[in-house]
């Protein structure tokens, strides 16, 4: 599906996400417990492993939704103790959700747009007159919510509310409001969830097509094991919090622990 | 140019650049991109054709050269179009959903050098199928999207082509001339286009046109129906299809008017009615999914908006059509209507993009006679036209204002047609085929002596001149008394009835027609409910006492108004039965685009055919069928026959 190693040679050593010993508690619940590893700049990296693995709160972890009793993080080489989500967003951290989260009675173009409100300069009082820069403004994001658009395929929903779209469409125009933002790495929280065949390939081909055209740096949680093996660089395998592989995904289809853990166990 | 070459543009390359020159500012395509209307005039489309032209020949492109056009309708593809032509090579459309395989076979037979094509997925198409095309050496692409690691040494951007053309006419002004001359030197007999028929029967044959052919054509019908450069075409369909390079390319140079290309093919619809063409073609199917659409919209509607509907609707049946046509209609019916057009029929035909329409066709199917009613009596010019790929479109087509939902229309100007001694169409018109690319054989087969192209469709001319198709020629039977048997011609009779799915007619060789009938499980369902039917299943539903009266009536008239007509006298349906299940394509009892396998159902249904035959009033039968899960099962069923009622032919023809 891509050229072998397309992304390698850029990133080579330059870590753009280093999660280091990360523990978190819910009181006595250990979600994750001392898991080290890091994101390439332009990989595709997945997290895998079992139901109630952690992969999600790792997620959380990433994009400053959960703080981790201990361990450090550190994004284009500043390490942060605390941090929120928004601040988290305006570094350049776009994710998308296990379940959309998408503003329902809005159209397709709204909330892509939505994505892009961290990127308007101008204050409440200009947006609210929609006159002069302000204006100016708009139009220079709606040409970048076109792109999106256009990019995506959805030109057909473009004014639709997306209450009114199919599962599979939902999940695209979440996409498209994470691109929205620019991000340096997009989080994707199993973006094929519930699709069917046809919806997953498209899918495939978007998240291929994001890495490849923008360069974004792409971390995905996924269940569809076919859709992982294909699509990632590398593989870091979570169970019961813990991280018990880490490595190109021929690599981890061989790794025994993983076999066992998640794959079921092979004769 | 000057207008004394006007007379004389006798390729599309001139017409062009004639177009540049007498109407330059008028737009002449326009492009919805990234949400906006792009609009480029004539002149600015004719710079940037020459460009693409110089580019595409310094790729390599030559006179008598094949170049393959692949993908939805984008100006860039138009362009590609044009500047093959004004290099004098050939352009081969081909359908942009073809798999590849028969995109090979036909890039393989066009022995195509260069392709243009739309995006990545075209791309990855033609360089699965690479090894079977020798021929083929540069491929330049529209959307560069995804194609950015591609080997580049054979992939070309449309983008760059056209710019190094414009680089090179910068640098060389003694290449403006050199395109001047390649113009120029493009001669009427010259192959314009090549375009592959669908191939329904065998391999797809490529019908080549040629230019001088062509633009005799256009020009015939663009003064049939007074088409001017103030009009305006969405063109949505097929690039491949001969109605799109007619109506849209063809015509579109030949008047000058605009040509809208949709955004994408899912927002058509929507770029209709933004656009608002005045030129409109849609196959019947397409009338017919608008028509479900607006109806199912308005069972949602409130009640006030529901009954104002329905009642003006009601209005536009009485006077709506007898307004269209110029008959008398007394003034509380014109007044009626006019206050009809203000709440209902106007909003209604700009939400369906109809509002600036002046003329609308429809072809390839027969239309029902209450569809066409419907749209006609909104005020739409919809007409009908009857063609093929071999006709460069058009046969015969209606003029305004003679409009029979059952006719295709007199000849169109300049056509000559006659009825062959066996019953099938033939004709001579000025845009028909030059030939079968490399195929003098088949091409000899579709012409006769005489030089007239044989249609295969069998049809006969009204009293009023126009001409009624019945069905494929080869289709048509006898009975055994001698009389005429049209098979599709009354299935479609049949089918017009909402409550009938499908109908399959036989009686070839036999004393009497007979018909299995398919009911339409959510119409007829719908009016089970309404009358407390109540049933468990299709089967149960299909064999029904009362669905079997329904159906009985709906056969009768049929029966009635094939009496009305002298040469289907005798096909009138003797006996039919009601299916106990649908006829499915995972059966093969339909093709995958829902045309019925006659013989095969013929062989499948022995023995219902034989009950019909030896008079019998039920007959058991059981078929496997196939689920869509891929299992396998039986269904057996006692299936009824009802005998019909036949009407003597009414002898009451006009005396014209």
């Amino acid at each position: 599906m891509r050229a072998p190693g397309s992304n390698a040679g850029v990133a080579a050593g330059d870590v753009l996400l280093a999660v280091e010993n990360v523990s978190l508690r819910f009181g006595g619940v250990k979600a994750i417990t001392d898991v080290s590893f890091d994101i390439r700049k332009g990989e595709i990296r997945a997290i895998i492993g079992p139901n109630g693995a952690g992969k999600t709160s790792m997620l959380n972890v990433i994009n400053g939704f959960y703080h981790p009793q201990e361990g450090r993080i550190t994004f284009k080489g500043r390490t942060r103790s605390r941090m929120r989500p928004y601040v988290a967003a305006s570094q350049g951290i776009a994710r998308t959700f296990q379940n959309v989260a998408l503003f329902k009675g809005m159209t397709t173009l709204d909330n892509i747009m939505a994505g892009r409100t961290l990127k308007m300069k101008r204050g409440f009082f200009w947006q609210m007159l929609r006159h002069g820069p302000a204006l100016a403004e708009e139009i220079e994001h709606r040409r970048q919510v076109e792109e999106i658009i256009d990019f995506l395929e959805i030109e057909h929903i473009r004014k639709v509310p997306v209450g009114r779209l199919p599962y599979g469409l939902q999940k695209r125009v979440e996409l498209g409001r994470a691109l929205a933002m620019e991000p340096e790495l997009l989080l994707l929280d199993e973006p094929m969830a519930g699709m069917n065949l046809e919806e997953k390939e498209d899918m495939c081909r978007f998240i291929l097509d994001v890495n490849n055209q923008f360069g974004t740096t792409i971390a995905l949680i996924e269940h569809d094991m076919g859709v992982v093996m294909d699509l990632s660089d590398r593989v870091v395998v979570l169970e019961y919090g813990r991280k018990i592989a880490d490595g190109v995904p021929d690599e981890v289809k061989r790794d025994q622990k993983v076999i066992d853990a998640y794959l079921g166990v092979a004769h | 140019m000057t207008t004394a070459d006007d007379a004389r543009a006798d390729t599309f390359a001139k017409l062009l650049a004639r177009n540049a020159a007498v109407r330059g500012d008028r737009p002449a395509f326009r492009h919805k991109d990234l949400g906006i209307w792009q609009t480029w005039t004539w002149a600015e489309v004719y710079n940037i054709v020459r460009a693409l032209a110089l580019g595409l020949s310094r790729l390599g492109l030559k006179r008598g050269d094949t170049i393959a056009i692949v993908g939805a309708n984008r100006p860039k593809l138009y362009w590609s179009v044009m500047a093959a032509q004004a290099l004098g090579a050939v352009p081969v459309p081909v359908y942009a959903d073809a798999v590849a395989d028969e995109l090979a076979y036909v890039l393989a037979h066009a022995e195509v050098r260069f392709a243009a094509v739309q995006d990545q997925e075209q791309v990855d198409k033609i360089l699965s199928v690479s090894e079977a095309l020798p021929h083929l050496e540069q491929i330049a692409y529209d959307e560069p999207r995804g194609l950015r690691e591609y080997d580049h040494t054979r992939l070309h951007p449309l983008d760059e082509v056209i710019a190094d053309g414009r680089a090179a006419l910068a640098q060389d002004p003694g290449l403006d001339a050199w395109l001047d001359r390649e113009i120029a030197a493009g001669r009427g007999t010259d192959s314009s286009i090549m375009l592959y028929t669908s191939g329904t029967t065998g391999r797809s044959k490529g019908v080549l046109l040629s230019a001088g052919r062509s633009i005799q054509a256009a020009s015939d019908t663009v003064a049939f129906d007074r088409l001017t450069d103030r009009d305006e075409v969405l063109a949505y369909l097929p690039l491949a299809w001969v109605g799109d390079h007619y109506l849209n390319y063809a015509q579109g140079l030949v008047a000058g008017f605009c040509t809208a290309c949709p955004e994408s093919t899912e927002t058509a619809m929507q770029d209709l009615k933004e656009i608002g063409p005045t030129f409109y073609f849609a196959p019947p199917r397409v009338f017919e999914a608008m028509l479900t659409r607006v109806m199912i919209r308005m069972e949602d509607a409130g009640a006030l908006k529901r009954k104002m509907f329905h009642y003006f609707i009601d209005v536009a049946k009485r006077y709506g059509e007898k307004i269209l046509n110029g008959e008398p209609v007394p003034l509380g019916g014109r007044l009626l209507y006019g206050l009809g057009e203000l709440l209902v029929y106007g909003p209604l035909k700009n939400v369906l993009g109809f509002s600036r329409v002046r003329t609308a066709y429809t072809a390839g199917e027969a239309i029902g006679p209450e569809l066409f009613s419907f749209y006609r009596s909104l005020g739409l010019n919809l007409k009908q036209l009857y063609g093929q790929t071999e006709a460069f479109l058009y046969v015969t087509a209606q003029p305004d204002g003679q409009i029979r939902p059952d006719t295709v229309g007199p000849a169109m100007t300049n056509v000559a047609i006659r009825i062959a001694e066996d019953g099938e169409v033939q004709f001579k018109s000025p845009g028909m085929f030059v030939g079968y690319f490399k195929d003098p054989e088949k091409t000899a087969e579709a012409l006769t002596e005489d030089g007239f192209v044989k249609t295969g469709d069998a049809g006969f001319f009204d009293a009023d001149g126009h001409l009624k198709i019945i069905d494929r020629a080869k289709d048509v039977g006898r009975l055994a008394d001698g009389s005429l048997f049209p098979p599709k011609y009354i299935e479609n009779k049949l089918k017009f009835f909402p409550n009938i799915k499908e109908a399959v007619a036989f009686g070839d060789g036999r004393d009497c027609v007979t018909c299995f009938v398919n009911i339409d499980l959510t119409a007829v369902g719908n009016w089970a409910e309404r009358n407390n039917v109540s049933y468990a299943s299709y089967q149960e539903l299909a064999g029904h006492p009362l669905v079997y009266d329904m159906i009985e009536k709906h056969v009768d008239a049929v029966n009635r108004s094939l009496a009305r007509e002298p040469q289907m006298a005798g096909a009138q349906i003797k006996r039919f039965l009601i299916l106990h299940k649908e006829l499915d394509a995972d059966d093969g009892e339909l093709t995958r685009t829902q045309k019925v396998r006659r013989r095969f159902i013929a062989e499948r249904y022995a023995p219902l055919i034989d009950a019909f035959y030896t008079g019998a009033t039920e007959a058991d039968i059981s078929t496997e069928v196939t689920f869509e899960d891929g299992r396998k099962g039986v269904i057996s069923a006692r299936v009824k026959i009802r005998d019909m009622n036949t009407y003597p032919a009414e002898r009451e023809e006009k005396a014209a």
